[in-house]
């Protein structure tokens, strides 16, 4: 019998073993932001504690940084925690992507920009879309303050071995419709739990034919799905995109490391706990309307109403959910008007996603009464955006042009969306008060958002896809 | 990190499913870089309307479950995002133990470290004990290290948890020192750790 990826990536960074006990896995990556890190670093310093392997960590700030009029920021309790980073990697030699930084970003963004995130690697981040990362074929997770200050000291982690799960995306996808959609559907589908204590592999011909953007866009949102991880087999497609990155394996040791990575890849008598399957044919745009992930459905549907529920509680949960998204039920998705639109966070936030928006949106202006806001995953994105003139092409809509962060997907810094307004975002949670108290939050591929920012409600994206086809 | 073992307190019934960290501590709180003094912001948006006034229905602004150190909720508590202010809010409010049919896994891990004991009881027994505490105040006395869960009426609900955070959990272990005793055993992984 064969192995999965899983498998094999924890197998190889097995540092201790003992019956009874988790196992003690070596992490190849710790990846460091602000709001995370500062009780970490204040518990070494209280314990007189190192950074073990500070060249094994690299930080960068991005949950709070502002995405105008920098380098200002008026916040002063955001303001010391940016600058407690800065502090703290100085202190301990960690390398720093600061504020101003070419390197600059969300962190799922610029990990995979600057090929520091590679297959067969254990990756952390105190963040639950460290799995982002996945899509590479990493064995990369979100965790807690305490572990990061574990990892800080000690370069390793306890971690009881989670069982598999592989979820096979079969067939093609349809023109028009998004990795997004694939992720949102697997969650609305089999609900936000469905992942919970498992590792998620994402296989099948739909997943292969993604470009390593896309696949980044799926393994994001496993958390979602309660996953403690989503990962990807490694094929030519992720060796292409990392070969010449700042941190990637040099010329040299490339072909050499290319052939480990593609030797990680599941193999073909390997075996799952789970085994879930979804047709990649049966998925159209979607569009949440609830208060989480798993409260989605088609763009060409309606709200569901309480007779689409068997137990009391789903119906209570619908009632809660639609109360506070201001929404009827059987009341069409195509009917429900926004006043804001957000394309960013670490979920689409890269070139692909600001090039298919812009694609959308060009020649055409943002309907009445919209604010529709761009903010790129990183600086480089953003440097790479302009340099195609897709800039001019938003701020000629009516989108305002940001610097990169989080913004708006979690509303730690100014971009908030005021109470009881609607938002299309293409970030990854829509629970209450995600994106400032009281707001409505729909989650959407960058392609929906746009369509929807030029209409000003919910519209099928694929008329306007099949118009340029 | 505080041991924890015995606790004896009435329970705060949350009736709810899906209870996301983003609800256990809302993100305009997560600036401050200390760890202490979370709990006054628990549950804000939930507990406290757009003027700062209390919302007498939610269940902790209920007199009759003030002083609760005992947390029960539907599945799927903690999911989302990995922040730890939410445990540390838990705690620093005051509750020692939660207790739902399933938790999200990173949610899981941070209770270990900051001494919350998360106790996973199925569905129905759940069920059940909500509806008692929402009826009339319910105490319960939880024994970790006799992993049950023992009711006013005398009612027992056992409980699984792994042997190893059982430890952590009933020494206060911090887990940065026992991991320091596998030096060695770091040290040799690293000697023979392929880097390209």
């Amino acid at each position: 019998m064969g192995k999965n990826i899983i498998e094999k990536i924890w197998d190889s960074h097995v540092v201790y073993q003992e019956a009874g006990k988790p196992d003690l896995l070596y992490i190849d990556l710790h990846l460091i932001h602000e709001v995370t890190s500062p009780q970490a670093f204040e518990g070494l310093r209280l314990a007189g504690r190192k950074v073990r392997r500070p060249d094994l960590c690299f930080a960068t700030m991005d949950h709070n940084v502002p995405t105008k009029n920098l380098p200002t920021i008026n916040d002063p309790i955001a303001k010391k925690q940016i600058m407690t980073l800065a502090e703290n990697a100085k202190e301990f030699g960690i390398q720093l992507a600061d504020i101003g930084h070419p390197d600059q970003g969300i962190v799922h963004v610029i990990g995979p920009e600057l090929g520091l995130t590679q297959p067969g690697k254990t990756i952390v981040c105190g963040d639950s879309h460290t799995s982002t990362h996945g899509a590479f074929g990493a064995l990369a997770f979100g965790i807690g303050t305490s572990e990061v200050e574990h990892v800080l000291s000690t370069q390793t982690l306890w971690q009881s071995k989670p069982p598999t799960m592989e979820i096979r995306v079969n067939g093609k996808l349809g023109v028009g419709v998004a990795a997004k959609d694939i992720i949102l559907a697997i969650i609305a589908k089999w609900g936000i739990g469905v992942g919970t204590g498992h590792i998620v592999e994402y296989t099948g011909e739909a997943i292969r034919s993604l470009s390593m953007e896309e696949r980044m866009t799926i393994c994001n949102m496993s958390i979602e799905a309660g996953a403690k991880a989503g990962l990807i087999s490694p094929d030519q497609t992720t060796v292409d995109f990392l070969r010449g990155r700042r941190f990637a394996p040099n010329e040299e040791n490339f072909e050499e490391a290319a052939s480990y990575w593609l030797s990680l890849a599941s193999d073909a008598d390997c075996s799952y706990d789970v085994v879930l399957e979804i047709d990649a044919d049966e998925i159209e745009p979607i569009v949440t309307w609830g208060t989480n992930p798993s409260m989605g459905t088609g763009v060409s549907k309606t709200v569901p109403t309480s007779t689409d529920y068997e137990s009391d509680s789903d119906k209570s949960a619908l009632k809660k959910a639609l109360a506070y998204m201001g929404l009827e039920e059987g009341q069409p998705i195509s009917s429900i008007a926004i006043q804001h639109v957000f394309i960013g966070s670490c979920t689409n936030s890269r070139l692909s996603d600001l090039r298919i928006a812009a694609s959308i949106v060009e020649g055409k202006k943002v309907a009445p009464g919209v604010k529709a806001i761009v903010v790129p995953g990183s600086y480089s994105t953003k440097a790479a955006a302009e340099e195609e003139g897709l800039d001019k092409v938003f701020l000629d809509a009516g989108f305002e042009w940001r610097e990169s962060g989080c913004s708006a997907c979690l509303g730690m810094n100014e971009d908030i969306i005021p109470s009881g307004e609607r938002c299309a975002s293409t970030s990854n949670r829509n629970f209450e008060g995600r994106q400032g108290a009281g707001a409505r939050t729909h989650l959407v591929s960058p392609a929906m958002a746009a369509a929807a920012a030029i209409e000003g409600h919910f519209v099928d994206v694929r008329k306007y896809v099949a118009q340029e086809v | 990190m505080e041991p924890i073992n015995i606790v004896n307190s009435k329970i705060a019934p949350l009736d709810r499913k899906n209870v996301d960290t983003d609800q256990i501590i809302s993100k305009e709180f997560l600036k401050r870089i200390e760890r202490t003094g979370f709990g006054r912001f628990l549950f804000h948006h939930w507990r406290f309307d757009e003027q700062g006034n209390e919302i007498p229905d939610f269940v902790l602004n209920k007199p009759e479950y003030q002083g609760s150190q005992i947390l029960v909720a539907q599945d799927n508590f903690g999911c989302g995002s990995s922040r730890e202010h939410a445990p540390w809010a838990i705690l620093d409010y005051g509750f020692r133990v939660v207790i739902a049919p399933s938790f999200a896994d990173i949610f899981h891990n941070n209770c270990f470290k900051n001494g919350i004991l998360p106790i996973k009881l199925t569905e129905a027994q759940c069920d059940e004990i909500l509806e008692k505490g929402m009826q009339n105040p319910y105490s319960v006395e939880v024994n970790l290290e006799a992993q049950t869960v023992t009711g006013a009426d005398g009612k027992v609900y056992s409980f699984n948890i792994d042997p190893y955070y059982k430890q952590m959990l009933l020494n206060g272990w911090d887990e940065i020192s026992l991991t320091f005793q596998y030096e060695d055993q770091i040290k040799a992984y690293e000697e023979k750790r392929v880097v390209y």
